[in-house]
């Protein structure tokens, strides 16, 4: 084979399919080639440590808060989407059979409650047992939550370099997962407050704080990078937290009838923390 | 531990972000904003050299997002189609700084950690020797100066293709060009940077194999 091309060996260093095989052949017996391809490789790993500076770890909020006022308010309801004409997916995707599930769920969850409270006698208050199925809702939920960022946190805990001599670990997978749960910590903690769960809501905030802090890292990190991340996880003690409120939200939808309002000596234990 | 990607996690959570907004919840917006403008920041500014015109470009590739939602398409994910558009309004705004300063040369701006590659800012006539620039540790100079003697074209191509890990057709799509086009616009960006650094690299190399740290 004749030398490859200059352009072919850049395509090569690329990851380029095309011609692959051939040009391996030929490098493994052309030192001249091998030295070209050194130096292409060289040069790509030295413009590869131009550093690009860190805009901090809110600069996704102050975006937001840059261009919010200049955004136009578009008309319609947020549900709209379920009933919607498909944009950016059909309407079988699986999205929109979580979301319509989920508020197939609110409707037996009300339609349970009504049944539920009609026969009581009279004075008791309705309220009550709705309140308590939707406490159960919420319970159930929040527990499989906690589970999900127990996972993620206890992953991150036990991550290092495979190799001694490796100088990045790849988190990214971790930080994905970080900023799905974050959305969904945002809901839960809000419902937890208007639930008038002071405690819970408690909890979801520091984990909040901590999902913020794994999804704002860098995807590669250094492993000192990546013991600070396990410091800062360490030092807020919030996997113990999260596994302290998760076991006590499985003993309350377990129960079915525990009160709305942790245990004296489940505080006791959060506090200790 | 645990690698697996929760990719499609995130594009099936980006997709009911942008269904949301179309139907009118502007808070789903925001979502997308705080997920993806790290990233976008950081194409933004190998793109411009600078801070202060890699946050404009982020904010304008999210408000022109917002604005052309409704033609968002299914085969392409947010992130993807974000980063694309904010290349896009990239190479707009460095043709037109090339255009309106095409007359003199500004001088690169000094930053903590060196020369923000500013567009405009050139390789001096006199520019120091290899041998020099090894010496005084101003290969990272040197290599912004070089980035901004290409083309916006060039730039973009290369830092879509070499820091993004776009594809060819992506790229196509960003220069609003044929694949073939695309494909040699990242060859003469590489060919144009080696010319430039090579022997400052290469000198860097024989530095340090003969143990002297730069």
């Amino acid at each position: 084979m004749n030398h490859p091309k200059e352009e072919e060996l850049i395509a090569y260093h690329d990851g380029e399919d095309a011609g692959r095989q051939t040009i391996t052949a030929h490098l493994g017996d052309c030192p001249e080639c091998q030295a070209e391809l050194a130096r292409i490789d060289a040069l790509l790993a030295a413009l590869n440590t131009i550093p690009v500076p860190d805009p901090g770890e809110d600069y996704g909020q102050r975006v937001w808060q840059q261009i919010s006022p200049r955004l136009p308010q578009r008309r319609g309801h947020w549900w709209d989407f379920l009933f919607s004409e498909p944009k950016t997916a059909p309407w079988f995707a699986p999205h929109r059979w979580a979301a319509a599930g989920a508020i197939a769920a609110l409707v037996l969850a009300a339609f349970i409650a009504g049944r539920i409270s009609k026969p009581n006698a009279p004075g008791t208050p309705v309220a009550v047992d709705q309140t308590k199925v939707r406490e159960r809702i919420l319970v159930m939920a929040v527990g499989e939550h906690l589970g999900r960022s127990e996972m993620v946190l206890v992953e991150l805990a036990n991550s290092g370099p495979d190799t001694a001599g490796q100088k990045e670990v790849n988190i990214s997978g971790e930080q994905r997962r970080a900023e799905d749960l974050l959305e969904e910590n945002r809901l839960y903690r809000q419902t937890a407050l208007e639930q008038g769960d002071t405690a819970l809501a408690g909890v979801l905030d520091e984990l909040e704080r901590v999902l913020l802090d794994v999804a704002h890292s860098p995807q590669q990190v250094t492993p000192a990078q990546l013991e600070a991340i396990r410091q800062r996880i360490e030092a807020r003690g919030i996997l113990f937290k999260v596994r302290v409120v998760g076991k006590e939200l499985q003993q309350r939808e377990e129960s079915g009838s525990a009160p709305a309002k942790p245990s004296s000596s489940a505080k006791g234990e959060r506090n200790k923390v | 531990m645990n690698r697996m990607p929760s990719v499609e996690t995130s594009i099936e959570s980006d997709a009911i972000a942008v269904e949301r907004t179309l139907a009118g919840d502007r808070d789903a917006f925001r979502i997308l904003v705080e997920r993806h403008s790290r990233n976008v920041y950081r194409l933004a500014y190998r793109m411009t050299g600078n801070q202060h015109d890699a946050e404009e470009v982020v904010q304008e590739a999210f408000l022109r997002a917002y604005q052309k939602l409704s033609q968002f398409a299914s085969r392409a994910n947010f992130g993807t189609w974000v980063y694309r558009i904010a290349a896009n309004y990239a190479i707009d705004r460095m043709r037109q700084k090339k255009s309106e300063d095409s007359n003199r040369a500004l001088p690169a701006r000094e930053t903590e950690d060196g020369v923000e590659m500013d567009l405009m800012s050139s390789v001096p006539d006199g520019a120091p020797s290899p041998e020099r620039l090894a010496q005084s540790g101003q290969l990272a100079v040197q290599m912004r100066r070089a980035l901004t003697q290409l083309t916006p074209a060039e730039r973009t191509a290369f830092v879509m293709r070499h820091w993004g890990g776009s594809g060819i057709e992506e790229i196509a799509e960003a220069l609003k060009s044929s694949t073939s086009a695309a494909k040699n616009t990242v060859f003469r960006s590489v060919q144009k940077l080696r010319k430039t650094l090579e022997p400052f690299v290469e000198q860097r190399g024989r530095v340090r194999a003969m143990g002297t740290e730069l």
